[in-house]
This record gives C-alpha cells, sequence and structure tokens, in this order.
C-alpha cells in the first residue's frame, strides 16, 4: 500500500472531480497510523477507523482495497483490491542465507497478483467518462459484485468487535478469545487475522512486525494461511473489468 | 456495534451500521425492511435484539463484559445492501469529524489501508 502514491495520484486527478479518501483500519488508531500518514503528506481527508466499520459497511476483507462513490452518492464499484502502482518488494531478489520462513514468504509476497495498472487505468477512465466509463458499474452489478455476508461474515464482524474492545481496555484474554472466534468464522477476512496476527507477534513500540506469526495466541500466520489458499497469487481476487 | 443495553438511539444504530431508522421501518438506500412495534420505543430509541432479528442480523454477548455487538444485516446475503453509499462519519488524523456527504457532487475514491 502506497500512501504516496495515493496523493501523488490525487494531486494529478483532483482538478479533473475526484477526491481521495483513505481510512486506515487500525485498532491503533491514530498513534498506529501517524507516521505512515505523516509521510505521505496527503492533501486529502485521511480517516481513522479504529473499530473497523467500513468493513461492515463496505465489504473491506483486505487492504488495499477501494470503493468507487459517484457524484449522486452511488456505490459505481464495490469493494476490491485497489493498487495504483507495482510494489516494490515484486521485483526483489530474494537474498540468499535468510532463514526459511523469511525466504519462503518473500516468494510468497512476490507472488502476489500484480493487477495495478490495469485497476489505474480503469479509475483514470472512470474519472474522465463518468457514468459511460465502462468500468462504473449499475447498481444491480455492484450490490450482485459485493462480497458474500451470511451468517457466518455477519458474526465474525461481531466478535472482532468484541475483540478490539477488549484489546482496547487491555483484556488480552477476552480480545484473543473473541478475535480467534472472528477468524474461525471467517477465514477470508485477511483484515481481522492480520489485525490480530500482528498485535500478537509486535513489540509495544516497534514497527509492525512483516511475518505476521506465527504466535501462541492464534492457530493461523500469514504465511501459513497464504500457503493454505494456494499461494501468493490467490491473495488478492483478479480485477474483473 | 457495541453496547451495554438492548435500548438503543435510534441514531446511534444509524452511524454505525447504515441502517436509518425511519417511519417505513429499518431503512438503506432504497431497501426498507418493516419493523414490528415493539422495535420501537420513545425517545427515539429502538430495541437492539428486535431490530437485528429483522435485519438477520447477528447480535453475540459477551456476558463477561457485559457487552452486546451486533453484526451487520445479512439481508441479500451479500455486503451490500444498496448501492447507494452508507452514511459514514470517522474521525480525520488531525481528529476532526468527517463526513463522507461532504463530498456530495464529487467523485469519491475510498481506499482502506493499514499499518499492519
Amino acid at each position: 500500500m502506497s500512501l504516496p502514491g495515493w496523493q501523488a495520484f490525487r494531486a494529478e486527478h483532483h482538478d479533473k472531480g475526484i477526491e481521495v479518501v483513505t481510512v486506515a483500519l487500525d485498532s491503533g488508531g491514530a498513534a498506529a497510523a501517524q507516521q505512515w500518514i505523516a509521510a505521505a503528506q496527503p492533501d486529502h481527508p485521511s480517516l481513522i477507523d479504529e473499530g473497523h466499520i467500513t468493513d461492515e459497511l463496505f465489504g473491506f476483507v483486505n487492504v488495499p482495497m477501494a470503493v468507487w462513490i459517484d457524484e449522486d452518492g452511488m456505490i459505481v464499484r464495490p469493494a476490491e483490491p485497489a493498487s495504483i502502482e507495482q510494489s516494490a518488494l515484486r521485483d526483489l531478489e530474494v537474498p540468499e542465507g535468510l532463514p526459511d520462513r523469511m525466504r519462503e514468504m518473500l516468494v510468497a509476497v512476490k507472488e502476489i497478483r500484480d493487477d495495478s495498472a490495469a485497476y489505474r487505468a480503469a479509475l483514470v477512465d472512470w474519472i474522465e467518462n463518468g457514468a459511460q466509463s465502462a468500468y462504473a458499474l449499475s447498481p444491480d452489478e455492484v450490490v450482485a459484485r459485493s462480497q458474500p455476508r451470511g451468517r457466518a461474515e455477519a458474526e465474525a464482524a461481531a466478535c472482532f468487535e468484541l475483540g478490539r474492545d477488549a484489546h482496547l481496555a487491555g483484556d488480552v484474554t477476552a480480545a484473543v478469545h473473541w478475535w480467534r472466534e472472528a477468524h474461525r468464522l471467517d477465514p477470508s477476512n485477511w483484515t481481522y487475522k492480520r489485525q490480530a496476527w500482528s498485535i500478537a507477534s509486535t513489540e509495544p513500540g516497534a514497527p509492525s512486525d512483516l511475518m505476521q506469526g506465527p504466535t501462541d495466541e492464534y492457530e493461523g500466520n500469514w504465511l501459513d494461511d497464504v500457503k493454505a489458499i494456494g499461494g501468493g497469487e490467490n491473495y488478492y481476487n483478479e480485477f474483473r473489468p | 456495534m457495541l453496547t451495554t443495553t438492548l435500548e438503543i438511539a435510534s441514531t446511534d444504530f444509524e452511524s454505525t451500521t447504515g441502517w436509518a431508522i425511519k417511519p417505513e421501518g429499518a431503512c438503506r438506500g432504497e431497501v426498507c425492511v418493516p419493523l414490528p412495534p415493539e422495535a420501537r420505543l420513545e425517545a427515539g430509541k429502538v430495541r437492539l435484539d428486535v431490530v437485528a432479528h429483522r435485519l438477520g442480523a447477528p447480535l453475540v454477548h459477551d456476558e463477561g463484559r457485559g457487552l452486546y455487538a451486533v453484526g451487520p444485516s445479512t439481508l441479500g446475503g451479500r455486503a451490500l445492501p444498496s448501492a447507494r453509499a452508507p452514511r459514514l462519519e470517522l474521525p480525520t488524523i488531525d481528529g476532526a469529524r468527517f463526513d463522507l456527504s461532504a463530498l456530495h457532487g464529487m467523485k469519491t475514491v475510498l481506499v482502506a489501508w493499514a499499518s499492519w
């Protein structure tokens, strides 16, 4: 995720009638997001979503994901993976001599699908052509393409919120209980998992642990869960025009 | 949303779930779900368990901490019951309140990211 990339995109296109709004899904609140936002020096609104309520409202299940909203307040594309520039890690040579899990993780990260050029071009097309853009979907299509939400996904959201409240209150046992329950109910939601793994595997005050597990608290971790879905190429859904 | 009581202000219900309590029922965009009389209480409050049940939204109780959490609606089986953007109000990094409706008249791309 590149906040500087979105700031640059905004500077290039804002005068055509588009606003970028970023929302940080961070149970650590502004303190967790501050340094990244400060480095990007955004001119656009930078929101803080401690409770992951935008997960519920829009269907975000990983980051980065985005929705497009037109001038009348209608969503014209539901939550979908939203990179506008290629990850710097993609061309990284995996160094020799790394610990096995670190090497496997870098390999998996390099396998992550890169649709950034197509996504960026689609977004520019919509900015320039509005409702005439082939990428602006009908209301029925927007609803149909939004994330699945059955009983398990909805209950996972409630459990995640209970875990987040317990975490803020310093009740680690309750937080882990409810977050484990959220992971069990909705294993496809990476925001619930990555948030919890990161907290469990990161020392207070330290930068987020990129490995995100394994930890004693949770059964899953980034590398093993990515392997379980067949590898990095399945981490994000393919961009669908 | 989280609450310690099952009797909550309808405005709080809307701001956290996206469902507005109107005379015709609980509404999001053009979708309105009629509510039974026992859902509505005095002073603009609603009975959370009744409204949640009508919306197919799970209600999870943390007995140890005395909290209820209501999950999102499962009506229609998708995250978006309507293509109309829900009301969204969140703090900015500067601590100000931001209301997404302030951008009415512009195109908006709402991008989720995280520090983790």
